[in-house]
């Protein structure tokens, strides 16, 4: 393909869909500084590889690779990151579960604040296996096989990471609600 | 007992992916049977219902920032024309027309108009960071907040001398949210909101001064899309956190008149 019919391609089928990579990439590493880089990195590769990108959902393809490029940064050792990259889930949900405890009262002029960013506190705090398969289908709404395809992960994995996820994001959201009003 | 209890295990394992319109119409109408005979699954599903909601409305989404944009674009502009091969690859015949077109457009009056049509830098400037103010100010993004045309028109016809088109495209996805008055390049102008999903759109109208239709022309300030197009009568500049494409086609909408409903 000539360069400059690549470039056209990828303007119009990929770079729609920056704000998507982005956001993923924001919510896996939280970072702002890194999920430019990572969203950056995967972009361009994007780019070079678009010629082998056949299928009909650039959206879907794309950030399957900005997740591998989430993945190679956590995997960085770095000082000072909190972050871990995913693992089965089974330790970090037990971990989630337990933390679950009501917030500390908050004073009555953060209670209104408190309340209208619970929900991305919540999810922020969800372990990162869950939290990305939630992004995925609840901020970019790919179908279950699609996030399998990206995850590397059958459907009944994606299904059911699904569900944990967000019967635990639920449970947090209550918890926090009761807690903090 | 036992056995109920493992069907409602079963049916509350599933409510996701029914929930997500995953199965199929058999599974689907299963899950639906279930869910009306079994209260317990039926409150659970409701409840997951409502997180689904709360996360639509209140999770936020990260929009790229303006400097990775222009990065990307520059990288791969580097990278498409840096090597020799696009000139190359290009038809001597592509090359040949577009150099005459040049000479056409720099020696004829062409330029001129040109120059004069290109929006002033100021102005764009002056409906992002209005757009910017509207969205910060409390209370300042709607002064006439309705979705009704018939309320919003009125309001206007009272405060401006001129009339701006006012339609609800909520049919289209993109519901009319209400309009205020601002002050954009020295004029009076009508700010109409729009919403589309989570995003809000100002669309800008003032009486197009030099009565000069110009095309739709998409452009990118401080991380906001922004279209601007005249149809001689009036100046329209839509300033959103859509993506670009989106926001101008929500406007090539606008411009071709009314809305289908």
């Amino acid at each position: 393909m000539p360069s400059w019919t690549k470039q056209a391609r990828f303007e119009r089928e990929v770079m729609p869909h920056l704000d998507a990579a982005y956001n993923l990439a924001r919510w896996i590493l939280h970072d702002p500084h890194d999920a430019e880089d990572a969203a950056q990195e995967a972009t361009l590769r994007a780019y070079r590889f678009l010629d082998t990108f056949r299928g009909s959902n650039a959206k879907a393809w794309l950030l399957a690779i900005v997740r591998n490029s989430c993945l190679t940064q956590l995997r960085r050792p770095r000082p000072g990151s909190l972050e871990a990259a995913p693992t089965d889930g089974t330790d970090s949900m037990e971990a989630y579960a337990m933390g679950l405890t009501p917030a500390a009262s908050p004073e009555s002029a953060l209670i209104e604040k408190d309340q209208r960013d619970l929900v991305d506190r919540c999810l922020q705090e969800l372990p990162i296996e869950f939290r990305e398969v939630v992004v995925l289908r609840d901020l970019e709404g790919l179908m279950y096989k699609e996030i399998g395809d990206a995850i590397g992960a059958p459907l009944g994995t994606v299904m059911s990471r699904l569900s944990r996820g967000r019967a635990l994001l639920q449970k947090a959201v209550s918890v926090r609600v009761k807690g903090g009003a | 007992m036992a056995d109920t209890h493992v069907v409602e295990q079963h049916v509350l394992e599933q409510i996701d992916g029914y929930l997500d319109g995953e199965f199929d119409l058999a599974t689907s109408l299963a899950i639906e049977r279930h869910l009306e005979a079994c209260p317990p699954c039926r409150t659970e599903a409701d409840s997951r219902r409502a997180l689904l909601a709360r996360i639509a409305a209140e999770t936020t989404r990260f929009a790229a920032p303006d400097t990775l944009r222009h990065r990307v674009l520059r990288v791969i502009a580097a990278e498409a024309g840096g090597s020799p091969w696009p000139a190359r690859r290009m038809p001597r015949w592509v090359l040949l027309v577009a150099s005459f077109a040049l000479v056409a457009v720099l020696s004829s009056g062409t330029t001129a108009y040109l120059m004069r049509g290109n929006p002033a830098p100021g102005v764009e400037e002056q409906v992002v960071a209005s757009h910017v103010r509207s969205l910060l100010v409390a209370g300042h993004l709607t002064d006439v907040a309705s979705s009704d045309e018939h309320t919003v028109k009125p309001w206007f016809n009272h405060r401006l001398d001129f009339a701006p088109p006012v339609s609800d495209w909520a049919a289209q996805g993109f519901p009319l949210l209400g309009g205020r008055l601002d002050y954009v390049d020295g004029h009076t102008v009508a700010a109409l909101v729009y919403g589309h999903r989570r995003h809000l759109i100002n669309l800008f109208v003032w009486p197009d001064g030099a009565a000069r239709p110009q095309p739709l022309e998409l452009s990118a300030r401080q991380g906001y899309a922004v279209v601007h197009w005249s149809d001689g009568a009036m100046v329209y500049w839509a300033v959103s956190d859509l993506n670009g494409g989106e926001l101008r086609d929500f406007c090539e909408g606008l411009r071709g008149g009314t809305p289908n409903r």
